[in-house]
């Protein structure tokens, strides 16, 4: 949202020789890509190649054994606790499940990121939080508690809080799961209406080929063997003319591109 | 229909050196089924004819049978020789007489003694360390609350001071009366024999103001709200809830611990004076019933042996003890597995170490306040 500072801004995030690990057990080593600024980006890959690891690593949540993140080229792995707060409060995150705090309502819980970061007087605050609630579809349901809507409406209740701040990139653990066809098909529109309006990066993990195929500009493809990056770029392209056939299988939905579960 | 088709059977008959099985009938998992060793018992041949000629239906029950009769003649060194099975039933016999890839692991003896030391030893050092990051966290806490930087919810501090102050109210309540009682019958008895009787206030009073007030207190609590803090916190965990904090930059001590810890520790002391007062009351109920003591007398008796000494050593007590239910609820909570039985081991291992450092702190104090002499 910020006009680029400086060339090395085109980015708005960069990954460089990055390694995950749990303990002893490597799970991700020398992951290098960047996300371009105002891009919807997807991180695919099978069961247990490391999607979720490579998120959490991202969004600050463990540190990497090795690597940097940037974030519009600032260093985020290394910074001071200050210069990390203000790069926290540059991304939002929809956790898999939502991850609303349970013990408020929904008006409370997008509330909560404006209370701590804004001077926004109260009243402002209720129409800021009105307003995000009706740019996902929840008008109204405000003094909803999280319990009482269904997973779909968790979902988007997520990601109007996720959009609190008006952050420059959205990170998504796997937006679709658990939703039926349509409702993850009408998630999608509402990504990319986000997209549109704010111009806001998207970085999203997934295995879902119809999101993939409908909104992607540009994937990475993780790999449990390889554990890494094993292809990147367009999806349709890689589909089709992808050198490795893992990732063609992967993406033409045939078996063979997974290796299988608890092989070597 | 099902109920009037034959029984799963089997019969053998011996022909020479072979044995001959006919298996036949309805053969479900549900019901009987024959047992080969009886069919076979004590008999030794060098063939095995299994013929399944008068099968009306099969399951996994019949592979079962297969695979007893399979193993059996293996062990006998007998030749094996199925006839007549559906082509299913023959391959769910198969896939069950594929033996396990790797042998299933010996059950180990008893493990080595200095394997358990070490564990134990090893699994106290992370707890040990994990209680002096969670009291460092909360010393930091502190310090930025102090500086006007944490990030500090009054309104929920309120909430949960509500919680862990009025709402136990009448449990701590009744607790403590029942207490009093229980101490003055009993004291009454013994210091009537001497005559006596009066002495009784000092009893009641003084035990109750040192020890039983704070203790049943923190007693409560711990089981109250030291598990209803485990769970919740550990709930959250599981759900992504303190995750989505951390990337909001909010901390979870500041915002989830503190709150809490200011709470136990501003209501104890409270709770513990409310507790004394009801456990004397008891204590008064009972010499003014079947002692026949004046409750003006009792109540100038109790406030002729109590001075502020013995009132501030249950205070600080308490204070101590809220501190402990807190820490304890917190850390179970934020250190439990993200899974249902995770939320449900921490609510218990909360309760129980939260009770065992309260007793254990509790006698610390019983030495300290003895060689300060007061
Ligand atoms: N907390 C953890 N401790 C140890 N190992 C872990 C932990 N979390 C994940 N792993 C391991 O890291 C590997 C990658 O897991 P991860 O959850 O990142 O996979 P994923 O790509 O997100 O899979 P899925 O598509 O099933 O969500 C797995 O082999 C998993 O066993
Ligand atoms: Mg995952």
């Amino acid at each position: 949202m910020n006009p680029p500072e400086n060339a090395n801004d085109k980015f708005a995030i960069e990954i460089d020789g990055l390694e995950c690990r749990y303990g002893d057990r490597v799970v991700l080593e020398g992951v290098s890509f960047a996300v371009k600024r105002g891009e919807i980006f997807f991180i695919i890959g099978g069961n247990g190649c490391g999607k979720s690891t490579l998120l959490r690593h991202l969004i600050g949540l463990r540190m990497p054994a090795r690597g940097t993140v940037r974030y519009s080229g600032r260093d985020f792995t290394h910074a001071e606790p200050r210069e990390r707060q203000a790069l926290l409060r540059t991304f939002g995150v929809l956790y898999q499940g939502g991850a609303l705090w349970s013990s408020m309502t929904l008006h409370e819980n997008v509330a909560l990121p404006l209370e701590l970061y804004t001077d926004l007087p109260e009243k402002d605050r209720a129409e800021v939080v009105a307003l995000k609630l009706a740019q996902v579809g929840l008008a109204g349901y405000g003094d909803y508690f999280p319990g009482e809507l269904s997973g779909g409406m968790q979902r988007r209740a997520g990601l109007a809080r996720a959009l609190a701040l008006d952050p420059d990139i959205v990170f998504f653990d796997e937006p679709s799961a658990g939703l039926d066809p349509v409702t993850s098909l009408k998630l999608d529109e509402l990504v990319q209406q986000i997209h549109a309006t704010l111009g806001t990066t998207i970085v999203i993990v997934s295995h879902e080929l119809a999101s993939i195929f409908g909104i992607a500009h540009r994937v990475v493809m993780l790999d449990r063997d390889a554990r890494g990056v094993i292809a990147e770029g367009d999806p349709c392209a890689l589909r089709d003319g992808s050198d490795n056939p893992r990732v063609r299988e992967f993406l033409n939905r045939r078996s063979g591109a997974v290796p299988a579960e608890g092989s070597k | 229909m099902s109920e009037n088709k034959p029984q799963a059977r089997a019969e053998a008959v011996r022909e020479g050196d072979t044995l001959v099985v006919h298996v036949g009938g309805e053969w479900k998992i549900t019901n009987p089924r024959p047992a080969w060793t009886s069919l076979v018992e004590g008999e030794t041949v060098k063939r095995i004819r299994l013929i399944a000629d008068q099968l009306d239906g099969w399951d996994s029950s019949l592979a079962l049978f297969i695979r007893e009769a399979r193993a059996w003649s293996e062990a006998q060194g007998a030749a094996f020789v199925l006839e007549g099975l559906p082509a299913g039933a023959e391959r769910l016999a198969q896939l069950l007489a594929q033996k396990p890839a790797k042998p299933p692991a010996q059950p180990h003896g008893l493990p080595d003694l200095f394997a358990v030391v070490g564990q134990a030893t090893f699994k106290l050092w992370v707890e040990v360390k994990d209680i002096a990051w969670l009291v460092g966290e909360c010393a930091f806490s502190g310090g930025r609350f102090f500086r006007g930087r944490a990030q500090f919810r009054w309104s929920d501090c309120v909430v949960e001071m509500q919680q862990c102050g009025a709402m136990v109210l009448p449990i701590v309540g009744l607790i403590s009366f029942l207490v009093g009682i229980i101490m003055a019958y009993q004291g009454a008895v013994q210091l009537r024999q001497f005559g006596a009787d009066v002495y009784v206030a000092d009893l009641v009073g003084l035990s109750v103001v040192r020890e039983m007030g704070p203790m049943m207190a923190a007693i409560v609590l711990a089981g109250r709200t030291g598990a209803a803090f485990a769970a919740t916190l550990a709930t959250m965990k599981a759900n992504e809830e303190i995750d989505a904090l951390e990337t909001l930059g909010v901390s979870p001590i500041d915002f989830l611990v503190m709150p809490r810890m200011t709470a136990l520790f501003l209501m104890m002391p409270l709770l513990a004076i409310y507790s004394n007062f009801l456990g004397i009351l008891g204590g008064m109920l009972i010499s003014w019933t079947i002692l026949d003591i004046p409750t003006s007398l009792y109540w100038t008796e109790t406030k002729s042996i109590i001075d502020l000494s013995d009132l501030s050593t249950g205070l600080i007590k308490a204070a101590t003890f809220g501190v402990i239910i807190g820490l304890s609820g917190c850390l179970r909570g934020l250190k439990s597995d993200r899974s249902a039985a995770g939320v449900g081991q921490a609510a218990t291992s909360a309760v129980v170490s939260g009770i065992l450092l309260i007793i254990v702190s509790d006698a610390i104090y019983a030495v300290i306040f003895n060689s300060l002499g007061w």
